[in-house]
């Protein structure tokens, strides 16, 4: 049988964003897939060798317009550890409180696309309609709908109001009725599960040989989050991470659906215990030295190494993301699997290139 | 009279192509958000279509890098006439906060003509639909014959 | 750091590597940066259990330094990444793009995290450079 090259990407109807594979197709099964990146790089790790380092809260916000808050939460994390700043405990609940709304819309962004690539297209618009309540929370919050800029360096920018916190309570309320009503159709309808399950399936031991991450890793049954670290508040909360045993693309689904359900029960333990004080210190100084920071984002764990040589400007800032560590999952699945699963397929993974190459 | 028809229906009807070029996803989901029902951009007959040969405007989220740039002029060129640019965000626009980046070579309008431009960072649904309503009367306003450029 | 960074050398790193594997780490990823003018600073980043683990390597600027992919295949794109932005060459790749994952020929002339080459360059061939290489490297080192 001759071997055919079909180029996927980057510009592509499921994929919003241009990741590009070469995949080696022999009839209509794949034989081999390489990525290739560089679409999106800008680089702007370097965009730290000149802005300040205040400043770069801003530009690591921007390395991915989806998670921005949990970038640069993890980027002031890094520079308050090198620091020895204390935050203010109103501000890391308030830090958790945002970084779980942006799990929301990522999972519900990543379920209703997820959705539109086996073709069910109502339930995409189901799914994207329930998020833009989420995003009307963080616009009434924050100001803005998803690049929401709430984190410095020693705290955050804006506080809740008690009127807003039974507000969010309220619109927490509905938006777990709508998702609880989805759910039957996204973890048993008998279509979704005919293109899901079985398909792309990543066993424990080799999930853990690729070094892979977030929901990817959690849906073959390892037990990792980095909200076990504790960072943030997320000590102080009641959490128990997600964890799937098949390893196929349905059960990515449901590691992503439950966390949904598990992030708005975060905020509410979040919202009631919150804690009274200032939500910034003021910083002096300029940071020395170096440190590894590690937050868990909705694609998974997240990582950053700041080092700093007591100027203005940092050393060196090194961005890991979720999706650069799972890209070698796709390289791991693709290959024996029917050309019309593969948009399938590349979803499951939630790429989100844009962070992959910065 | 057949002209004045199609003037007519391509502008009640409208295609979208989407490409992201190097933007950090802000603006591009935006964009779909305008597709979903809260939004609804299909109210005004507008689709989005994967086939840059079916469309009638062409929707640039991001910077444009050197590697983005060959796909990007790719999808315009092989756009049929008349098409409409529209250029959303600030990085779109003039760079943004990449601009100093290494391999940033700058705004869409360096690479191919511009029509509309949409500020914001990200662009908000409400700012993108305007735009494109906006870049819908340009169409009616263009004289025949004259044919949008790349640079 | 608070966690634990053992200093290897180049040539002991695979094995060094390997040994993690069996202890039944996870790679995390690599990071790389600047030593001083003719060397290159290198992490490895190991998790096992929440708690991070770090090699240290020192090797000279232009390489090359053994790949650790025949170990950990996960680790190809963080090698490839670094062969781009380092100029750092790195032996038996298991898929090696040949400095082409993001940057090509034609498009960014050097290496853009190499301050110290980027310098060097542009004493002597500023002229034959695009314009965007000069932009970078003043504002890079």
């Amino acid at each position: 049988m001759l071997k055919t090259v079909i180029p996927f990407g980057p510009q592509h109807p499921v994929l919003p964003e241009p990741l590009h594979l070469q995949l080696t197709v022999e009839d209509e099964v794949i034989t081999e897939a390489i990525p290739a990146l560089g679409f999106v790089h800008r680089g702007l790790e370097m965009l730290a060798h000149i802005r300040d380092f205040h400043q770069v809260t801003q530009v690591v916000e921007r390395v991915c317009g989806i998670c921005s808050m949990i970038h640069a939460m993890c980027y002031c994390q890094g520079i308050e550890a090198i620091m020895g700043i204390e935050v203010p405990p109103r501000a890391t609940f308030l830090r958790t409180i945002w970084s779980e709304l942006h799990r929301m819309h990522s999972h519900l962004l990543w379920l209703g696309l997820f959705a539109d690539s086996f073709g069910f297209e109502s339930l995409f618009m189901q799914l994207w309609k329930i998020r833009e309540k989420v995003l009307d929370l963080n616009e009434a919050t924050t100001g803005n709908r998803i690049i929401v800029s709430v984190n410095l360096i020693g705290g955050v920018r804006r506080d809740l109001a008690p009127e807003q916190i039974s507000w969010i309570l309220a619109e927490l309320a509905e938006v777990e009725q709508d998702i609880n009503r989805l759910g039957s159709t996204l973890l048993t309808d008998y279509t979704v599960k005919k293109r899901t399950v079985g398909k792309g399936v990543i066993t424990k031991d080799k999930a853990f040989e690729l070094g892979l991450a977030g929901p990817t890793l959690r849906a073959s049954g390892v037990c990792q989050d980095m909200r076990m670290l504790g960072y943030a508040a997320f000590d102080e909360l009641d959490f128990e991470p997600v964890v799937e045993t098949e390893g196929d693309c349905h059960a990515r689904s449901k590691v992503r659906f439950r966390e949904v359900r598990q992030s708005i029960d975060l905020i509410r333990q979040a919202l009631s215990r919150i804690a009274q004080s200032e939500i910034r210190t003021k910083v002096k100084g300029r940071p020395q030295g170096e440190t590894v920071c590690r937050v868990e984002q909705p694609r998974g764990e997240l990582f950053y190494y700041i080092k700093a040589d007591g100027t203005k400007n940092l050393e060196r800032l090194r961005i890991r993301t979720p999706t650069f560590a799972n890209i070698p999952a796709l390289l791991s699945i693709l290959p024996g699997m029917w050309l019309s699963d593969v948009p399938v397929a590349v979803l499951s993974i939630d790429p989100c290139i844009s962070c992959t190459e910065r | 009279m057949f002209k004045k028809l199609i003037q007519k229906a391509r502008v009640k009807s409208p295609w979208l192509l989407h490409y992201d070029c190097s933007s950090c996803n802000g603006c591009d989901i935006e964009v779909l958000a305008c597709l979903t029902p809260v939004y609804d951009i299909e109210r005004f007959g507008i689709i989005n279509v994967g086939n840059p040969m079916h469309a009638d405007i062409l929707l640039v989220t991001g910077t444009v890098n050197y590697r983005s740039r060959k796909v990007l002029l790719n999808l315009f060129n092989q756009m049929p006439d008349p098409k409409l640019v529209v250029a959303i965000g600030t990085c779109a626009l003039s760079g943004g906060i990449f601009r100093e980046a290494y391999n940033v070579i700058g705004g869409v309008d360096k690479v191919i003509a511009v029509d509309v431009y949409v500020t914001g960072c990200p662009a908000k649904p409400e700012a993108i639909i305007d735009g494109v309503t906006l870049g819908l009367n340009r169409f009616t306003q263009r004289k025949e014959g004259k044919k949008a450029h790349a640079r | 750091m608070r966690d634990e960074v053992i200093s290897v050398s180049p040539d002991n790193l695979v094995g060094a590597v390997a040994k993690l594997k069996v202890e039944g780490y996870r790679f995390v990823t690599l990071s790389c940066m600047q030593g001083d003018v003719n060397t290159v600073v290198i992490l490895y980043h190991f998790d096992k259990d929440l708690v991070l683990k770090h090699l240290r390597v020192r090797v000279p600027a232009d390489g090359p330094l053994p790949s650790i992919t025949a170990v950990y295949f996960a680790a190809f794109l963080v090698e490839n990444e670094i062969q781009d932005l380092f100029g750092l060459r790195f032996s038996g790749l298991a898929v090696d793009y040949e400095r082409t994952l993001y940057l090509d020929g034609g498009e960014v002339k050097v290496t853009p995290f190499c301050k110290y080459t980027v310098a060097k360059i542009q004493g002597d061939e500023a002229k034959s450079l695009p314009a965007s290489a000069d932009r970078h490297s003043t504002g890079g080192s």
